[in-house]
């Protein structure tokens, strides 16, 4: 039975019905509208669903909606914008990270709340943290280049 | 437009209706440009047919005198676009920035070929290049007319053609045909796809003349996809659009023989669309399109298919008729040279099934609308996207227009062809637009394969230790199952599911490489494919199709008799090599390095960490590429890191340096991964890799540290191809290094720890 959700996303509430083991991927996608968390796996094995919940980075293909509560989800549309970007994404197309784009989601979400947690990483932890973290075209040595150049931006 | 003008181009087009496409250069005598006026001869207010041999099919100037160039392939994430519209820039004399390309919409592009074998640059850009010079020319031929100046003492700057003796007289590509088309036919040569040329009259310009080609400019796209303003093909969608989803069958060779539809009538909107063996569900919300496919109670006939298992694969492929035998090298004569050689050396490497695994299963979506079809995909070739998705909807081809949109992650033949006609096939079905996505394990377990191979070089060397004779076949599934591209339905899923059966194409390939070698002789064969329809294990192009299995063993084994000899491997391949870019390469790869001269393995290592370095090199229509691995072996894990890589490249004229240092980074990591770590394994009837876990790739923590890359430019020589040609000796550069840092070679890709260990044991 569908049940009735409101969503704090991006600092907005949105009303959504939704079946409550419905991941929050497709609330996101479908209900909200937000198309840049994606469905790479829905076994979260590869990161491409990626939010951050109250500033954790989870796996929306497998949390269901109604485990959300009134948790504060933030998506990459709500980390930065051009006019004020992240430094992740300032780095990002500093270094032209990506081949397809499409797993940019999930290596961006870990690494912003990495970041925030981390002042100036290694390289190790940097691995370290995105381990896990899938990308099949192998852009792996410019996102690396890229999470750096971020890192020290945050100083 | 002028009245006067308006009436030129309406007779120029009664004309042309009349008398067949005439377009007369300047200079003749009394020719018809004269008449009309050379802007009504070589401009027209409406877009000439969409076919090969129209300039405005490559190139219009728009009425602010922005340049679109309309593009018959599109990128596959390296930037493509930015090289193409370099190309077409500097032809032009145009900014950079001035020219916008637009990719792979049917609509738009006559069909070049769609993205395919690494000649997005090579064959696509050489049209494009031409078409733009075209334009050129006639634009300051347009100019010539209207300042009654000769074409020669004219010059173009950021579109304007000026005077060169007076800048004073000039005038802008936007005043002479801005808005409106190009009425320029082209000398086609009547091929389409990847071989489409089409040239003009006009040369380009020498590369000496060069400003914008050779640019390090960036790639506009990755802002917006950074700032989520840019939509995949995962994205996109239309009022009234249904989500679907494919249902596969348990065991391969199946089919559903009976289909329980009140198994899913507790959700909303679900519905079944089942023909023949194609079964997939509908539904309005996409969650509601997962649980229905997952609910749906099907039985299914039993299945006779009897995979031989991974265990039982290379023996499988030893064992198997041989289709088709081609030879590649054939020179002296290799078996009289073998009978009487001194000394023999033999190996032979195993190459698994391979996934592409894409980052996200395909997606697709297919409206129809007044009996008009659009299909937006992902897929390499949507252009013959739009072939096949006619043929299965039984629609004229001119009915449907395919539009590319960028795909989760593209490396040739993968799934995103079968996802836009199962859409097809569904849209039609339920009269409603229809968004298919897989599932992952629909991705990973039931894409295209590359193909299984076996291959087996020998050596023949004489008394004094030269190699006299030389000898090498490939033996595997081929290539070409289902052909690299979708626009027959006998190439896809939806079309072997619909009782279209598959219709083998036999297809592999032979060492590209300069050896010379007294004897020479290279050969493939082709095996059946394992189920003559909808099978996980058809296979298809995969990055570098059959490159990097091919170049494994080729490459493996110029070591294996390097170190037979005791030779330094470099020496021993320079001793052979002749041609002076392979040479060159080579060299170059070893200067960066810093490799010592010595042969392989090393012996000075104690300890359980050694470590040593690897050697591959080789060609690909034209480009060279050698590849320097080290790697470090652990020999009590039989855990392999590939630490650095030396990567020395020549595609001959560079477009653009960084975007191709960035492609060829990939091309090593993806090399890595599928060296290290890929294998698709199967029962008896499936297909059980079927996720990140039972597929693993590459992880950042087993990344290489370094990546060297060293370019080589060779403007004159005009560009080939980089998408692919680095990936094909990353698994022998590998293979070589284990080799040099243990005295164990490896001949069966994947090196998983495991075989590793097993192998040193
Ligand atoms: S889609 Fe969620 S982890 Fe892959
Ligand atoms: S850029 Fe394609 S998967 Fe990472």
């Amino acid at each position: 039975m569908n049940q009735r959700f409101s969503l704090n996303v991006n600092g907005t509430a949105h009303a959504v019905e939704a079946d409550p083991d419905m991941p929050l991927l497709y609330a996101l996608r479908n209900d909200v509208g937000l198309n840049n968390p994606h469905f790479g796996c829905g076994l979260a094995q590869c990161g491409a669903c990626t939010v951050h919940l109250d500033g954790q980075p989870i796996r929306s293909c497998i949390t269901p909606v109604s485990a959300v509560g009134d948790g504060k989800i933030v998506t990459l549309a709500g980390l930065g914008t051009p006019e004020k970007p992240h430094p992740l994404q300032t780095a990002y197309v500093e270094e032209q990270v990506p081949q397809c784009g499409y797993c940019i989601n999930g290596w961006i979400m870990t690494a912003a709340a990495f970041l925030k947690e981390k002042k100036k990483p290694t390289e190790a932890e940097i691995k370290d943290a995105l381990s896990g973290l899938k990308c099949r075209c192998g852009t792996h040595m410019a996102i690396l280049r890229a999470v750096k150049r971020a890192a020290e931006m945050m100083g | 437009m002028t009245k006067m003008e308006k009436t030129s181009a309406f007779s120029r087009r009664a004309l042309l209706k009349a008398g067949g496409a005439l377009v007369v250069s300047i200079g003749m005598p009394v020719g018809l440009d004269t008449v009309l006026g050379v802007n009504a001869a070589y401009a027209q207010g409406a877009r000439p047919p969409l076919v090969p041999n129209e300039l405005a099919s490559y190139i219009a100037v728009n009425a602010d005198g922005t340049v679109s160039a309309f593009f018959g392939k599109m990128d596959m994430g390296h930037g493509l676009f930015v090289a193409i519209g370099q190309m077409v820039a500097e032809e032009l004399d145009v900014k950079f920035n001035d020219v916008k390309v637009i990719m792979g919409d049917t609509a738009t592009s006559v069909n070049q070929g769609g993205a395919s074998g690494s000649t997005g640059v090579q064959l696509g850009g050489k049209q494009m290049r031409m078409a733009a010079a075209e334009a050129r020319r006639v634009l300051v031929e347009m100019a010539a007319a209207k300042h009654a100046l000769p074409a020669d003492q004219l010059a173009v700057t950021d579109g304007s053609v000026h005077a060169k003796a007076d800048p004073s007289k000039k005038a802008s590509y936007a005043e002479l045909i801005g808005g409106r088309y190009f009425n320029v036919q082209l000398d086609w040569n009547k091929e389409i796809g990847n071989l489409l040329y089409a040239p003009g009259k006009a040369k380009p310009k020498p590369y000496t003349e060069h400003k914008i080609v050779g640019q390090p400019i960036k790639r506009a796209d990755v802002a917006p996809k950074v700032f989520c303003q840019e939509d995949f093909c995962t994205d996109v969608k239309v009022p009234g659009m249904m989500h679907g989803r494919m249902i596969r069958p348990p065991a391969a060779g199946s089919e559903p023989v009976k289909v329980d539809e009140a198994s899913i009538k507790d959700i909303p909107g679900a519905r079944v669309v089942w023909q023949k063996g194609f079964l997939g569900v509908v539904a309005e919300r996409e969650w509601d399109a997962i649980q229905a496919a997952e609910k749906l109670k099907v039985e299914w006939s039993p299945s006779s298919v009897a995979f031989p298992g991974t265990a039982g694969l290379y023996d499988h492929i030893r064992a198997a008729p041989v289709r088709k035998r081609e030879l590649g090298a054939n020179v002296g004569n290799v078996d009289d040279a073998f009978k009487t050689a001194a000394r023999v050396i033999e190996a032979e490497y195993e190459w698994p099934f391979q996934s592409h695994a894409s980052m996200g299963p395909a997606c697709a979506l297919v409206e129809i609308k007044d009996g008009k079809v659009t299909c937006w995909s992902g897929s390499q070739k949507t252009h013959f996207v739009r072939d096949g998705v006619a043929a299965i909807l039984k629609v004229p081809t001119e009915d449907v227009r395919t539009i590319w949109v960028v795909g989760p992650g593209s490396y040739g033949r993968n799934d995103a062809g079968d996802a836009a006609m199962d859409a097809a096939v569904l849209a039609q079905a339920v009269g409603r637009p229809v968004r298919v996505q897989y599932m992952r394990e629909q991705g990973t377990g039931w894409d295209p394969k590359g193909p299984a191979s076996i291959h087996r070089a020998r050596a023949a060397l004489d008394a004094s230790g030269n190699v006299v004779a030389y000898d090498f076949v490939s033996k595997g599934f081929s290539r070409i199952d289902v052909l690299m591209n979708e626009s027959n339905p006998a190439d896809t899923l939806a079309g072997h599911l619909l009782g279209v059966p598959l219709r083998v194409n036999d297809g592999f390939g032979v060492p590209a490489e300069a050896y010379v070698f007294e004897h020479k002789r290279s050969a493939w064969e082709t095996i059946p494919p394992l189920l003559d329809r909808a099978s996980p294990l058809r296979s298809a192009h995969l990055r570098d199709p059959v490159g990097p299995q091919i170049h494994f063993a080729s490459e493996s084994f110029i070591d294996e008799v390097a170190a037979a000899l005791n030779l330094d491997p470099i020496e021993f391949r320079l001793r052979h090599i002749k041609e002076p870019r392979d040479i060159a390469i080579i060299r170059a790869a070893a200067e960066k390095a810093k490799w010592e001269t010595r042969a392989s393995p090393r012996r000075d290592q104690r300890g359980e960490v050694v470590s040593g370095r690897g050697i591959a090199y080789c060609q690909r229509n034209g480009t060279r590429v050698a590849v320097i691995a080290e790697v470090e072996v652990n020999r009590t894990t039989g855990n392999i890191r590939a630490r650095k890589f030396t990567v020395a490249h020549d595609c001959g004229q560079i477009i653009n340096p960084d975007g191709l240092k960035l492609c060829i980074e990939g091309n090593i990591v993806q090399g890595v991964s599928r060296t290290l770590w890929e294998e698709v394994q199967f029962d008896k009837q499936a297909v059980t890799t079927i996720d990140w876990l039972t597929y693993p790739i590459l992880d950042i923590t087993e990344a290489p540290e370094t990546i060297d890359v060293v370019l080589i430019n060779h403007p004159e020589v005009g560009p080939s191809g980089a998408g692919e040609p680095s990936i094909r000796p990353v698994a022998a550069a590998i293979a070589n290094a284990i080799y040099d840092a243990t005295g164990v070679r490896i001949r069966r890709v994947p090196f998983s720890p495991d075989r590793v260990k097993a192998a040193m044991a």
